[in-house]
């Protein structure tokens, strides 16, 4: 990896939301690097933090209660997270934009499609009215729609329609840092394989860095060249498509893969991950998987995991290595 | 072989919009063997849950026959259905939305059990209670919380002991496992497959999920836009997919493997509604093999293979 490839760099990210209820530690501490044309898939389940994580490279944290405890998100050299209000304005669209789950919300019923990507044009650059709403039809072309619909509303729109409606918005300044929060979980499969595609073509034109946040393996294999799992606030385990689904390490990713049907044996019983996600307001004192985890010790169960490097490119978060004849059920491939 | 347990002929369910006739559900003809698992497939607006929903008259059908053990559950009476409803149960898909959120577990599963009047004695039905919930696999110290309290997981458990509090012999399951994370969505599908196993239960299961339909059915229909277009066994569509349409929908499939990295064939254009579909095959205008022929007239559902039905005139090679 040339060092001028990377875009952006998180480090020991923290983020807590402190209600009246107890503080929710949502992410606890995490490292990503993102690299030119690479793409990240992010996965985990409802509340592992994956959103989280997302909002806060936007800094659009809701604050209160969210509270960004500390580390570094690296731009172009500098930490976003010191950055003014109106700083983060410019930021945001231009540097990094961001893709949301739900195309039914995520666009204003009371504008124009044409005049809702405009608006993101003529934010960031010097352009008049005009100019931004003839670019606004050319990335509606861009993204399969025909440019003299550019006048019409959201609700004249089909869902996978508003999605590429969206995906032009984001993509209207050309950022660096492309966020896309489930954006296909809202779609059927064949409208899922469009906008999936369309993603992989921008992103290859554009050179922009995807992160792809998602709870769908398929999806990943699909789309990403990286994998970061989470769980209750860190990355569990990281590395290439190939290091997380074919060496798998952690006992959590071969939990979500178990949890799966298997296309080529359809008898075969699915093995589901016993129990729930903790409570992100009392975490376990150890490793936070620990009470689900088929192969916990009292070591996992006293203390927090650290980070293992495998190889070069592959990180899981297990102290069950400490072991060294330790190996998961699942076999490599 | 064992006897149908559902048998549904011709059945249509048309909307009257001010577009016109929107015909959701048209002539859909199916059977399911007691003790089986029928999937439906298909993607929104395709007509699989009105189809699910019409069967149990929880909308009036336009016409048609729904046959339950032989009885033709159209004809009932107010009375007669009310008695049938205990046989024929759904689990919805929503278990935020598809429980009253001010009443407790215990309320909410003795419901069906006390206007069934099954059980009178008190002691008795919140024994009946607790043993539900042993079998969905609820813990007892939850008899008395709200739906709130809980999580998807288990809200669903609750919506599952509802539907089995009557000791039904069907049950329509339409997109039980969908809002829930995969860890969970696993849990609910080995106990719906071990309650099957247990009560002899018949299922329609209604889903968008083709790997979750493939793992759970033993046929499987695929609808598109009020039709089936492709019904076989389970092994058989995914083996040997014969209709454009469910080759699409197959390959359209995001897998969790790399080495079934595979060419998908992305189809053109959406879903549209079933507004005055006229006399044509529906999947005409996404189909790339399509024909003036298929523009001629609705193609009907013919058996190409044993126990293989493609509403397609020129089923694709299997």
């Amino acid at each position: 990896m040339k060092d001028n490839d990377l875009i952006i760099n998180i480090e020991n990210l923290i983020v807590h939301y402190e209600t009246e209820e107890g503080t929710v530690r949502a992410v606890n501490g995490i490292d990503l690097k993102m690299k030119k044309k690479r793409s990240i898939g992010l996965v985990g389940e409802t509340g592992a933090g994956k959103t989280t994580t997302a909002l806060a490279m936007l800094r659009l944290i809701p604050d209160p209660p969210g509270v960004i405890k500390n580390g570094v998100i690296v731009l172009n050299g500098e930490n976003i997270l010191d950055k003014s209000v109106k700083e983060m304005e410019n930021i945001r669209g231009k540097d990094i934009s961001m893709i949301f789950q739900d195309p039914m919300t995520a666009l204003n019923p009371v504008f124009t499609v044409g005049e809702q990507i405009a608006e993101s044009i003529m934010l960031h650059e010097d352009v008049s009215k005009k100019e931004a709403y003839e670019r606004a039809k050319e990335l509606l072309e861009m993204v399969g729609i025909s440019g003299n619909r550019a006048n019409e509303y959201p609700h004249q729109f089909s869902g996978g329609m508003r999605q590429r409606a969206i995906i032009a918005i984001a993509l209207a300044c050309q950022p660096k840092v492309l966020i896309a929060d489930e954006p296909t979980t809202a779609l059927d499969v064949t409208i899922q394989a469009q906008v999936l595609e369309l993603i992989n073509d921008l992103m290859e034109k554009h050179e922009t860095a995807l992160l792809m946040i998602t709870h769908d393996l398929g999806v990943v294999a699909e789309v990403c060249d990286e994998v970061a799992v989470m769980y209750a606030g860190r990355i569990v385990e990281k590395g290439s498509l190939e290091d997380v689904f074919n060496r798998t390490k952690h006992p959590y990713t071969e939990g979500l893969f178990n949890s799966l049907p298997n296309i080529k044996d359809r008898k075969a019983k699915l093995k589901p991950i016993p129990g729930l996600m903790p409570d992100p307001t009392n975490l376990p004192i150890g490793c936070a998987f620990s009470p689900r985890c088929p192969y916990a010790n009292d070591i996992c169960r006293e203390q927090k995991p650290v980070p293992r490097w495998i190889s070069s490119t592959h990180m899981v978060e297990c102290s069950a290595y400490d072991d060294p004849s330790f190996h998961i059920a699942r076999r490599e491939k | 072989m064992a006897k149908n347990l559902i048998e549904v002929k011709d059945l249509k369910k048309y909307f009257k919009t001010s577009h016109g006739m929107l015909q959701a559900v048209d002539g859909v003809n199916f059977t399911i063997e007691e003790g089986k698992t029928l999937g439906v497939v298909g993607e929104s607006g395709c007509g699989k849950s009105t189809t699910g929903r019409a069967i149990l008259r929880l909308i009036e059908p336009t016409s048609g026959e729904v046959y339950f053990d032989g009885h033709d559950v159209l004809k009932f009476s107010e009375s007669e259905l009310r008695k049938a409803r205990k046989e024929m149960q759904i689990i919805f898909q929503d278990p935020y939305s598809s429980l009253d959120p001010r009443k407790t577990v215990m309320q909410i599963i003795s419901e069906p059990i006390k206007i069934h009047r099954l059980i009178k004695n008190k002691i008795d039905l919140e024994n009946r209670v607790l043993e539900l919930m042993e079998t969905v696999g609820l813990a007892e110290r939850l008899i008395n919380t709200y739906p709130h309290e809980l999580d998807g997981g288990r809200r669903q458990r609750i919506g599952v002991a509802r539907a089995l509090a009557v000791n039904p012999k069907f049950i329509v399951c339409d997109e039980p496992v969908s809002a829930l994370d995969v860890s969970i969505q696993a849990q609910i599908l080995n106990l719906l497959k071990e309650l099957q196993g247990k009560f002899n239960l018949t299922y329609m299961f209604i889903t968008h999920d083709l790997s979750v339909v493939h793992h759970f059915s033993d046929y499987i229909a695929v609808m598109y836009l009020g039709k089936i277009v492709e019904k076989a066994s389970a092994e058989e569509l995914f083996k040997r997919p014969l209709h454009p349409y469910t080759q699409a929908l197959l390959s359209a499939v995001p897998i969790p493997d790399l080495s079934e990295r595979k060419e998908r064939i992305i189809l053109k254009g959406e879903v549209v509604s079933p507004i005055n579909m006229p006399d044509e095959c529906r999947f005409a205008k996404r189909c790339s093999y399509a024909r003036d022929e298929c523009r001629s007239h609705t193609p009907e559902l013919r058996e190409v293979y044993p126990g293989h039905f493609v509403a397609c005139d020129f089923p694709l090679k299997g």
